[in-house]
């Protein structure tokens, strides 16, 4: 049994949140990078050269990328011959509110969805345990901007519909979604579970790094085909018109029931946001 | 690139086109989702809003907070479309100009060319770069919304486009269609 901290649980949260508003992951930058120099419509070049530009002076000046710093998604494996000495979640909730106050980040979150007073330190945070084999404590932070995640969308399919109606209703919810979710996006599709199983299967899927293909050579193919359809659709960067509307599609599928075929389609942005620590 | 200066006249909204780049200097207030619902309440009751519209440009925005020795934290447009609703009010007192980022609904853009007004577009995402185009940032109401109240911003060279014109000219269309019809010609 190895022992973890409640504090060194908080500190590791709080550096996370920040350090995730302030650098974009490597692989988004790698992304970005490359849709640039493939986009040859002038005015959606134009928007990428601003986006790759921002995520520089975000780095030098320590200032948040986007100034929706999000919901603090967190994602904990906890090892389960880990004992963590405190109240863990108190000790998340901990590390977003000292994330979010000494790193100037937006207080996003209201206490309650009608009454919608503001919390003023952004707690509580969303947060998904895992217990996994191990001794060692796993946290991820994804701060979720809403211009995003208010495009997302989730639909019981029937079996019948198959890998097409599945295909259907992620390009659909691209088409409604438009220059919302502040494209170029990332999109995260689950496949299978159940209801609520299904949503987190598709929010996971934006953790997984950009440009690594699904290890699962059917899905693969589809991810392939997805993001070349939405990258035929237009929309382009912001909206505006361009190649670049999407800069990868992640699919995570998982068993399902033999009457069901849940689909969800998690939107994210170019500024998907993901840090991780091992504790 | 064409420079403009707030407050906008009508000839000066009257002369942008959908598609048209701009650099935006001058005011500008920030108002989103539960400042605009504050001043539809101010309007039911009669009362003044926080800064008049006439001539004015309304920024779609809640920066996070200002760090040491800076004017302003980061500040990139949230989604227009939730603020649809109470548009066309605001317009009728004579709103000229409003930023922000995506679609708005067709009231938004009738309402446009009943009383000219020009919507342009910031580039969603891009908060610290457009943190270095605010020199001054000012709240002058509702200071309990936190990032949400209205603040008063001056602005020097903000990159935008004209997103809606007020002829009904909608950039975001244009654009994609254009775009679209170049593939076709190359695939022929």
């Amino acid at each position: 049994m190895r022992e973890i901290t409640a504090s060194e649980i908080t500190g590791a949260v709080a550096r996370l949140c920040v350090e995730a508003n302030r650098h974009l992951p490597a692989d988004v930058a790698q992304a970005l990078r490359e849709a640039r120099a493939a986009e040859d419509w002038a005015s959606a070049g134009g928007i990428l050269d601003l986006l790759l530009k921002n995520a520089d002076i975000a780095r030098e000046t320590c200032m948040p990328i986007c100034q929706d710093t999000g919901m603090a998604v967190v994602f904990a494996d906890v090892g389960q011959e880990v004992h963590i000495a405190g109240d863990f979640e108190a000790a998340v909730n901990e590390g977003v509110r000292r994330g979010y106050t000494d790193g100037l980040l937006r207080k996003s979150v209201v206490g309650d969805p009608l009454r919608r007073a503001n919390t003023r330190d952004n707690t509580p945070a969303v947060l998904h345990v895992r217990l996994v084999p191990g001794d060692r404590l796993t946290l991820t932070v994804a701060p979720k901007g809403f211009g995003s995640e208010n495009m997302s969308r989730l639909a019981m399919l029937t079996p019948a519909a198959g890998a097409e109606g599945v295909r259907d209703f992620v390009l659909e919810t691209v088409e409604r979604a438009g220059a919302n979710p502040c494209p170029p996006m990332v999109l995260g599709v689950g496949i299978g579970s159940d209801f609520e199983g299904v949503a987190e299967l598709a929010k996971r899927a934006l953790l997984l790094p950009l440009g690594e293909a699904n290890p699962d050579a059917y899905y693969a193919e589809m991810e392939r085909e997805l993001l070349a359809a939405v990258n035929r659709t237009g929309i382009g960067p912001q909206g505006l018109g361009g190649r670049t509307t999407c800069l990868g599609v992640h699919i995570l599928a998982a068993p399902t029931h033999i009457a069901g075929l849940p689909v969800a389609v998690n939107v994210s942005c170019h500024v998907t946001r993901h840090q991780t620590a091992v504790l | 690139m064409r420079k403009l200066t707030t407050p906008l006249d009508e000839a000066t909204v009257l002369s942008l086109r959908a598609g048209d780049e701009v650099l935006l200097s001058g005011t500008v207030y920030t108002a989103r989702d539960a400042a605009h619902l504050r001043m539809l309440e101010c309007l039911r009751r009669g009362e003044p809003l926080p800064f008049d519209p006439e001539g004015q440009v309304i920024y779609y925005a809640g920066p996070t907070p200002t760090p040491e020795g800076r004017p302003i934290g980061s500040i990139g447009p949230t989604t227009s479309t939730r603020m649809d609703a109470a548009t066309p009010t605001l317009l009728a007192l004579g709103l000229r100009g409003m930023i922000g980022k995506g679609q708005r609904g067709p009231a938004v853009a009738a309402a446009m060319r009943e009383h000219p007004a020009v919507y342009f577009v910031a580039v969603g995402g891009a908060a610290a770069l457009m943190a270095d185009c605010v020199t001054a940032c000012e709240v002058i109401a509702w200071d309990d919304l936190g990032p949400e109240s209205v603040k008063r911003l001056t602005l020097r060279d903000l990159p935008l486009t004209v997103a809606l014109d007020a002829y009904g000219g909608d950039a975001f269309t244009l654009g994609r269609e254009a775009w679209l019809q170049a593939q076709h010609r190359q695939n022929d």
